[in-house]
């Protein structure tokens, strides 16, 4: 049988899919008040530890939901249950390639067990990664990466991805400084060179240092 | 990692527009900053793709590199690597024109 080769143009983007759905999301919000918090940052780097300070701090203040991102179990989400907050755990494990971030479609899925009209903020801690969550929005207003002072200086620079798309870092576990190698201002200038500017606010959630800082931070850009 | 995300969208992507024909060749764009590794979204593509009218399809892959226009002079750079900044006047304020590109191009099939 004779076959003959045809080429058709596509132009689509890739997220294409993913944006929309994320623009879903965001509207859902937008409806509902909530002003959402995309967290992201390596495995390990405190993401939980913050939040639990930052309930404790904003209880009475501001109703924050949680969604809890994880590959499995609901230990962080057990953690947190304790706070008596909304609060719902996506597990990442059945999608296929989808395992290591949270996508629109996966939060999205999550949403029908929040109460959003009580949420003032909600906050998606999305799976400990360092490059994947960076390309999928999930419908957030604003970008938050926690970084411990533990993982070196030199990760803006190896993963620019994630760095370059985040509006806020905190930079974690600086109670530890005293007792690591690490150069804070070489890893800040590493910062500045893939996201110039980029605030940033040093917290140790095991102190306490800097969580007022940033619960102001999230009180005044909630507005 | 990401690219596996990726290759399973651009499957789908191609295999909603070939519509049941057999895909033989999928031009895909990707910009520098996407920091995607090529050879990890080939590997990824060829395992997706498998059991679907996109299996045996080549993936050609077109990396495009970063380009940037200064806010400040309105000079445009090659940005071959971070910081990014103006070849010009040093700044670093600058706008991404090329090199977040993320998309399939086009297609070839068996008609």
């Amino acid at each position: 049988m004779h076959r003959t080769a045809v080429k058709q143009i596509v132009m689509e983007g890739v997220l294409d899919a993913n944006d929309a759905l994320a623009q879903a999301n965001r509207e859902r919000f937008d409806g509902a008040g909530n002003y959402v918090i995309n967290m992201m940052s390596s495995p390990g780097a405190g993401k939980t530890a913050l939040l639990e300070r930052t309930l404790e701090r904003l209880r009475g203040k501001l109703c924050l939901g949680i969604l809890e991102g994880d590959v499995q179990t609901t230990l962080d989400a057990d953690r947190l249950a304790r706070f008596h907050v909304p609060l719902v755990q996506v597990n990442t494990d059945p999608g296929f390639g989808g395992e290591c971030h949270l996508d629109a479609n996966m939060v999205r899925s999550g949403l029908s067990e929040l109460p959003l009209p009580e949420i003032d903020v909600l906050v998606i801690e999305n799976v400990g990664n360092l490059v994947c969550p960076a390309e999928f929005k999930v419908g957030e207003d604003v970008r938050v990466m926690v970084y411990s002072v533990t993982e070196g200086e030199e990760k803006p620079l190896k993963y620019p991805l994630m760095f370059r798309s985040a509006d806020l870092v905190l930079v974690n576990k600086v109670d530890l400084l005293e007792h690591l190698d690490f150069d804070l201002e070489q890893f800040l200038g590493n910062l500045d060179a893939v996201n110039p500017g980029v605030e940033r606010i040093l917290t140790s959630a095991r102190t306490g240092q800097g969580v007022e800082e940033w619960c102001s931070w999230l009180e005044h850009r909630r507005g | 990692m990401h690219e596996m995300a990726i290759a399973e969208s651009v499957v789908r992507i191609a295999g909603q527009h070939a519509n049941g024909r057999r895909v033989t060749k999928v031009y895909l764009k990707v910009g520098h900053l996407r920091q995607v590794v090529p050879s990890a979204l080939t590997f990824g593509f060829e395992l997706v793709a498998q059991g679907t009218p996109i299996e045996g399809a080549e993936l050609a892959l077109e990396q495009i590199p970063a380009l940037g226009r200064c806010r400040a002079c309105g000079v445009e750079s090659r940005l071959p690597g971070f910081p990014l900044q103006c070849r010009e006047c040093g700044g670093f304020d600058l706008e991404i024109v090329e090199g977040e590109e993320l998309y399939v191009e086009s297609l070839e099939m068996e008609e």
